[in-house]
């Protein structure tokens, strides 16, 4: 009997190691015949770039326009002959802005799809989690709005963002104020924030600028993503009656309603800054209310109106194909077309489409262009070659004007009344 | 915390439970009529909110005189709701089955709003968005102050109708016993229509003052859905009345607990104080038995 249960107990073990062996098997040939898959592509056959992109959801607005910008970089570089002489083909599925969808997708576009190269998703939200499954496949991930801290603390070694980390966007604004005579400068700030990791990072960098320089802070609050009525938070905000407003938001809707109730408690701020929200043109003005956005500050490291040849040419042919001008082309268009361009340098310059090569290349610290600017990646992955801008809404067109510099629109300061 | 920031909250929050009652009427009357929770309440409610910013924006009709079409509009939406989807669900299943045919709804009116509008952010302009009148050395906001209006005239007629009437007697009827109340001669089926259309059209409301206090996409109404639902719950399901005390104790709850406290904390208090008032009262504030009775 005793004979028996150890002929079955070593029979089951047998059983477990061949399963466990078949499994890792399957595993490294998944992956491997993925990355053989991403070097070998035959001559002249389309390219294939995956995306997951929030198309419906909370970041349904910044995803289209990632769309957009993807689908004019591919265009144009298209135009140009491709990458290394084969034709570009997009793959865009959408994560409806779901951390948990984005991983699924980035698992289809490499695993199943096997999509020579992939772009990272909008937000920094989901690029960890996407990144984290590009990062078992040997993938680089390249990104234009994933520079939150999260994503270069995680330990990722594929992870690479094109726009300006978000923990230094407001520097420039806060130096602005700091540098304002003292009879001028705001006495006392407000901090609120929606709980992201694109925001939050990026308001205790600027508190401390300004803290130094004498601002007291009267208000410091977080509030939940989920949130659906801002009026509590917003009203605090109005009672404590803060010289400056520094909101931490995403999207359109939490600045337009922290507009409405600051508008409905005749509270007008000096200054009012967002970091996010006021960028997004003609929706931010038709929800504040046309005449409300004047004066509004927003961060940001490109513009419609961005002097530079090539964005200049990209913004032309977005007008021409959706519409609009230049002042309303939403700067999320700049990053996902950034991003198509540094990837198609480091295939260009790597001669192939080999992850391994092109993320070396990547971290190289070579100087790469963009419609945005320069782009040197350090060895996280971030881009400290460019310097972030300010825009403020005058007159209905959104201008950058900070930093200052002479011949350029100055800051409306203090902020008009709300019309 | 001073006392005037209390009260701001407190003001605030039975203000803004104004317009979640009206959101949530509807779904809570279709719940007690047809034992149907709609999941495409929240998107119901957006769509609503587009309707009115057609007729304002395209028309030229201003946005309480445009609830004289958007409502009919969305009693005929109801009504068709029904008799499409919800009359073929079968009565010992409905309940668990409703849940997937209004979220298939609810994509549907999402997928054609995102057609339409694409997903640009939208908000409601009137003279009245941004004003507000001074009491006391508070500013109320008209908007607020016009929702909150619109929902108590609304939920008494509504409770008019339900309770007061022969129709609601007839609703009710149908509700405790189909076959009972097709023997005495009432047509359920007509009932159970109308019920629905009327719970959909209250939405246009709703949807009307949402869209002037929130920016919205076609997106927007899944994050309203887990609120409406928690109001509706908290309420006893298929109240009317407790769908206006559970609004008005809920966003007091929140809107305190955000000022005095965090923001952050506001949602966790607040499902801890709707676990606590269930775990006394299972049937919620004003229970379905109850309900049923009146």
């Amino acid at each position: 009997m005793r004979v028996l249960r150890s002929v079955k107990s070593g029979g089951v073990l047998l059983i477990s190691g061949a399963l466990l062996c078949a499994v890792m098997l399957a595993w490294v040939g998944n992956h491997s015949n993925a990355s053989a898959h991403q070097a070998r592509v035959a001559s002249g056959s389309p390219i294939t770039i995956g995306a997951s992109l929030s198309l419906s959801g909370d970041f349904s607005a910044d995803g289209v326009a990632f769309e957009r910008g993807y689908e004019l970089w591919a265009a144009d570089q298209n135009k140009a002959g491709g990458l290394l002489g084969h034709p570009i083909k997009l793959d865009v599925v959408s994560d409806a802005s779901s951390a948990t969808q984005v991983v699924t997708n980035y698992e289809k576009l490499i695993g199943s799809d096997k999509d020579q190269l992939v772009f990272a998703p909008f937000s920094t939200l989901l690029t960890v989690p996407a990144a984290r499954v590009a990062e078992r496949y040997n993938y680089a991930m390249v990104g234009g709005a994933d520079g939150g801290p999260t994503v270069f603390s995680s330990g990722l070694k594929n992870v690479f963002d094109v726009s300006i980390p978000v923990k230094n966007n407001l520097v420039t604004f806060a130096d602005w104020i700091a540098s304002l005579p003292a009879s001028k400068r705001p006495k006392t700030a407000a901090y609120v924030t929606v709980n992201d990791p694109f925001t939050q990072p990026q308001l205790p960098v600027a508190q401390a600028i300004l803290k130094k320089a004498g601002v007291k802070t009267v208000l410091s609050k977080v509030f939940p993503a989920e949130a659906t009525d801002y009026s509590a938070i917003a009203n605090e905000v109005a009672t404590a009656k803060p010289d400056l407003v520094v909101l931490g938001s995403v999207d359109v809707p939490t600045v337009a309603a922290f507009t409405h109730v600051f508008v409905q408690q005749h509270y007008n701020p000096k200054a009012f800054i967002a970091t996010s929200g006021p960028d997004q043109g003609q929706q931010f003005v038709g929800a504040v209310g046309a005449g409300n956005e004047n004066g509004i500050f927003v961060p940001n490291g490109w513009y419609g109106g961005f002097k530079k040849a090539d964005s200049q040419k990209m913004v032309a042919e977005y007008v021409k194909k959706y519409g609009g001008s230049a002042s309303t082309v939403n700067a999320d268009v700049a990053e996902a077309y950034s991003v198509g361009q540094v990837l198609a340098q480091a295939v260009k310059a790597t001669h192939g489409f080999d992850q391994q090569t092109i993320i070396k290349y990547l971290k190289s610290g070579k100087t790469l262009n963009s419609v945005q600017g320069p782009v040197k990646f350090n060895q996280l992955g971030e881009n400290l070659a460019q310097k972030t801008l300010t825009f403020q809404w005058q007159n209905g067109q959104l201008d950058q004007v900070i930093p200052t510099a002479s011949g350029q629109t100055k800051p409306l300061y203090p902020k008009p009344a709300w019309k | 915390m001073s006392g005037t920031a209390f009260l701001e909250a407190v003001i605030d929050g039975i203000l803004t439970g104004g317009v979640y009652a009206l959101m949530a009427a509807g779904l809570t009357l279709i719940f007690g009529v047809m034992d149907i929770i709609n999941i495409a309440q929240g998107v119901m409610v957006i769509l609503g909110a587009y309707l009115s910013l057609e007729l304002s924006v395209h028309l030229g009709i201003g946005l309480l005189p445009g609830l004289l079409i958007t409502v009919p509009l969305m009693f005929c939406l109801g009504v068709s709701v029904e008799f499409l989807f919800m009359r073929r669900l079968r009565d010992q299943d409905r309940t668990q089955m409703s849940i997937l045919v209004t979220y298939a709804v609810a994509i549907v009116i999402e997928g054609i709003l995102t057609a339409i509008y694409g997903v640009n952010y939208q908000q409601l302009s009137a003279s009245y968005v941004n004003s507000s009148v001074h009491v006391f050395g508070f500013y109320l906001p008209d908007i607020y102050l016009i929702g909150f209006g619109l929902a108590v005239a609304l939920l008494i007629a509504l409770y008019y109708m339900l309770y007061r009437t022969k129709f609601g007697r007839a609703v009710r009827a149908s509700l405790q016993n189909r076959t009972a109340a097709d023997l005495i001669g009432i047509d359920v089926n007509r009932v159970r229509t109308i019920s629905v259309g009327v719970g959909v059209a209250v939405t246009a409301v709703g949807g009307m003052v949402f869209g002037a206090t929130n920016a919205f996409n076609p997106n927007t109404g899944y994050d309203l859905i887990s609120r409406l639902l928690a109001i509706v719950i908290l309420g006893g399901m298929g109240s009317i009345a407790g769908a206006m005390a559970a609004s008005v104790f809920i966003l007091v709850i929140n809107d305190v607990v955000a000022a005095w406290w965090s923001p952050t904390w506001a949602p966790i208090v607040y499902f801890a104080a709707l676990v606590i008032v269930l775990s006394f009262r299972p049937q919620g504030l004003f229970g379905r038995a109850a309900v049923r009775a009146q």
